[in-house]
Parts: C-alpha cells; structure tokens; sequence
C-alpha cells in the first residue's frame, strides 16, 4: 500500500515535470524567445551596467528637475488612486452583500468593476492621448480608469466580510439601512479599506512609470529622454531615487497597516 | 447631536481609528492639491473629455478591423500568453528556491538578509525599466521583455513564497532535524508539500499579472504580441476601430483568467 502511494507521487510529480517542460518550450518556440541569447543578455547587462549604468557627478546637476517630476509623479499616483477610491466605494456599496437593494446591483457591480480591471492600462493610456495630449492630466485619467476596477473589487470583498448576519440583527434591532451603513457597515470594514487604497497608491505609483513611458510625462517620460539619448548616468540616478521612493512608500504603508489591521 | 455623542461614549477613539482618520484626511489633502495643480497641458477639458468619450463610443460600439483577421488576433494574443507561460515559469521555479534562501527558519539570518534587501530591491524598479536595462544588452523585443519581467516576477513571488515557508511550525522542522534529516529531506517532505496549495494559487495570481505586463511591454518595449499590435494601431494607424477590437480580445481573455483563477481559488480551499 505505502509503496503505492509513493509511486503514485512520483508518477505525478514527472508528470508536472514533463508539462511543465512541454509548455517552456512550445512558449519558447512560438515567442521565438532565445534562451542562450537571454542568459547572456543577464551576464552582459550587468556587466555593462558596472561600466555605465552609475550616476557620475554630473548628472547630480539634473536632480532639481528629477525631484520635480518625482513629485508630480506622486501627486499623480495618490489623486488618481483616491479619486478612483471615491466611485469604487460608492459602486461597492450599491453591490455588496452586506449593504445591496437588490441582487441586481451585485450584478452590475461586478461586471463594471471586471471591465475596467481587465481593460489593459496601455489601452487607456493610448485612447487618452489622442485627446489629452502629453500631459499629466492624460496620466491622472489612465491611472483612475485603472485603478477603478480593482478597487470596485477589493471594497466589495471588504464589506461582504462584514456578514449578513451583523446586517440582520441590526434590521431586527430597528436600524435604518443609512445607520446599517454608516455606523456599522463602513466602519468595521474602513481598516481593509484604507489597506488596500495604500495597496493601490503603491500600485499605482510604480504603473506611473510606464504610463508616463507611454504618454510622456512624469518620472518615466524623464528616463525614456535620458535613456533614448544614451545619457545613462541620469537614467540610472532617476532609477536609483524611483528605488528610493518606492521602498519609503512602501515603508510608510506598512507602518500604517501595522497600526490599523 | 445627542444621539452621536452617545456613540462616541460607546466606542471610545481607538489608536486605530485615530490612524485611519489622519490617514485618510492627509490623503484626501494631497489629493486636492494634486487634482488643483495637476499640469493638464493647456488642453480644453471639455471639448476633450466630448473626444474622448466619442473616441470611447468608436471603440466599444463599433470595433472592426481590415487589417487584423480574427485569426491574427488570436495568434498574437497565444504569443503574449506564451510569454506570460515562460516569465511565470522561470520566476516560478527560481523564486521556490530564492525564496528557501530568504526564509529565516530555513536559512542563516545572513544569508536571509541579503536576499530579502536583493528581493526588495528588484521589485521597487518598475517593470518597465528593467526591461528597458535589459534591451541595452539583449536588444528591444520579446528576449528582453521575458528576462526584464521574470525579474519583476522573482522579486514578488520569492516575499510571497518566503513568507509562507516561515510560516511552517519550528517543531516540524526540529522533531524532523532530530530524526537526523538533511536540508534537502526538510524541504522536499516537509516544506514544499504543506505549501503547495499556497505557492500554485500565488503562481496563477502572478500568471495573471504578467499577462498583462506582457501587454504592456508589447506596447512600450517592442515585444511580440497583442501588446504590440496596440501600439501600433493608437499610435501608428489611428484606427481606433482596431483599437477596439484589440482591446476586446484582451478583455476576453483577461476575463477568462480571472474566471479559471477564481476556480482554482476555490478548488483550493476546499483542499
């Protein structure tokens, strides 16, 4: 018996080998990914980047107009992820369990909040330009259209925890559904809440760089000049200050979720 | 009045409710200054946002495209998911072992602290820029974006996965030392098969996540794929017909995983 299941294990086990095997390959082949040229290009770019990719005094002249674009690209990423907060409560609270009119709303909820999740960022980011121009207004829009969705997702699980349960004996106790909202619904479920939008500003403050790649502003439209123009000193000391403020960022929320969850 | 005070008697301020407040206020401050100073270019806002949304209704209502069959989108869209196949695959496989490296119950606290700050690191360059780095040596395309986001990837599986090792109860793994098992035995028997569940769902997260990054780099760093097929329709054509229908591809399959992966959740806990 015990040697059964031990063949057994084994038997699986080659046979996720044998998939998984199967599947790096056909993507390596329909890719036409070169994975001797790959790893390569991991010994070569460090290697280059030892020789080139470091600030040198020079560049230190440029970190006045970096710092500006740092907080442009900060002021963008927070207002986009708390303006996009705003709505995704309202639409979380018109479909979670806990606080619904009608399943109907769940519904609906649901399918906005999985169509603007799943509507990729650079597809925003483009439709945006085409009337906004390069400007960071464009990169504001495209962050909110995008972080919308995920929150809208991220609420609803928040008040759902709540339980039906609670609602139901506060119904039972004469409450009206604005005191069921407001003084328990929200309440108990505000720590999640502002977890994730610290989530999301986090998010939202690395995807900055690839909108302002894309719509040229911000920190990434910064290195995509200093990069396009071979200047890498500035590029890898806009690198290194991203680095910087996104461990701050990051430390910074964690203390605060440390202190509310 | 009376009734809120009452309320306030009952639920006295807690530290976390004082947190959450000055949290919240600060945010909402800094966003008003943001939305107030926001720099929008001298473009006409309303005359803009009519164009966008009529640009909206061309894209959602009438997607069509004389250039892209149905057969070439659906082509480009399994090239971005093979890619997504292969970066999920090599950060997999590395971050499982890294992420032994990072875990302080399997680990010397040096060796953990090294990997944890090299961890950090990774994961705070955006994913555009290291595949940018990486196009320095590999050239602009898919080879580039496959090893720039495994990087991304690595960082964030190797936390994910390292934590959960950690979380592994220290008398397993001493009651196993004791029966005089190797480094090797302790993580094959004991670490690897209670954290399975957890690394498979963490993995199909990320998967999701890097089917989207492959888009994006499609259309920022010259990969292969739909991503790319994006860019070259805002950006090149103008044809915002195709745009449309490239978008609902994306949307269609981006959909599709969320639905598998929300199976897989579920089939997961119920384990």
């Amino acid at each position: 018996m015990e040697n059964d299941v031990f063949k057994k294990r084994r038997k699986s086990t080659l046979l996720l080998a044998v998939i998984i095997a199967a599947l790096s390959v056909g993507s390596a082949i329909i890719t036409q990914y070169d994975a001797g040229k790959g790893m390569l290009s991991i010994f070569k770019a460090v290697a280059w980047g030892i020789k080139n990719f470091y600030p040198d005094r020079r560049s230190l002249v440029r970190l006045p107009e970096i710092f500006i674009k740092l907080k442009d690209t900060i002021l963008m990423s927070i207002a986009a992820s708390v303006a996009a907060a705003v709505i995704a409560m309202a639409l979380a609270l018109m479909g979670s369990r806990s606080t619904r009119v009608h399943v109907f709303f769940t519904g609906l909820a649901r399918g906005i909040g999985s169509f603007f999740r799943n509507v990729p960022l650079v597809a925003w980011a483009m439709v945006l330009m085409l009337a906004f121009n390069q400007s960071s207004l464009t990169g504001f829009l495209a962050l909110f259209l995008g972080s919308l969705g995920f929150l809208t997702r991220a609420f609803m699980e928040s008040l759902d925890e709540v339980g039906e349960n609670a609602v139901e004996a506060l119904k039972a106790a004469g409450a009206t559904y604005y005191h069921i909202v407001f003084q328990a619904v929200i309440p108990s479920s505000m720590p999640q809440i502002v977890s994730w939008l610290l989530f999301m500003i986090e998010t939202n403050i690395r995807d900055a760089t690839l909108v302002g790649f894309l719509t040229g502003t911000g920190i990434g439209f910064l290195f995509d000049v200093y990069y396009k123009s071979f200047n890498y000193h500035v590029a890898s000391l806009i690198v290194i200050i991203t680095v910087i403020m996104v461990i701050a960022m990051e430390s910074v929320s964690n203390i605060v979720r440390r202190e509310i969850l | 009045m009376k009734n809120k005070d009452r309320m306030n008697l009952d639920k006295p301020l807690t530290r976390s409710m004082i947190i959450i407040r000055i949290t919240l206020g600060f945010l909402l401050l800094v966003t008003i200054y943001g939305i107030l100073t926001l720099d929008s270019g001298g473009v006409n806002i309303p005359g803009a946002i009519l164009e966008t949304l009529n640009n909206f209704k061309i894209i959602f209502f009438r997607p069509f495209s004389h250039r892209l069959s149905v057969f070439d989108a659906l082509y480009e869209i399994i090239i971005t998911i093979a890619l997504s196949v292969l970066i999920t695959l090599f950060s997999g496989i590395i971050a499982i072992f890294l992420g032994l490296l990072g875990a302080q119950n399997l680990a010397p606290k040096g060796i953990t602290v090294i990997v944890k700050a090299f961890v950090a690191f990774i994961r705070a360059v955006p994913s555009i820029l290291w595949v940018l780095i990486f196009a320095v040596s590999a050239g602009l395309g898919s080879t580039a974006a496959v090893i720039g986001l495994s990087f991304h990837s690595i960082g964030y599986l190797t936390k994910a996965f390292s934590e959960c090792y950690e979380e592994i109860d220290r008398g397993v793994i001493d009651a196993l030392k004791a029966t005089g098992a190797k480094w090797w035995q302790i993580v094959f028997q004991a670490v690897l098969p209670s954290c399975a569940t957890y690394l498979l769902s963490w993995t199909f997260l990320r998967f999701e996540m890097n089917f989207s990054n492959a888009v994006a780099m499609g259309a920022a760093a010259g990969a292969a794929g739909i991503g790319f097929d994006l860019f070259m329709a805002s950006n090149l054509y103008f044809d915002l017909h195709e745009l449309g229908l490239i978008t609902y591809f994306i949307l269609a399959f981006a959909i599709l995983l969320e639905v598998i992966a929300t199976r897989v959740k579920s089939k997961l806990k119920q384990k």
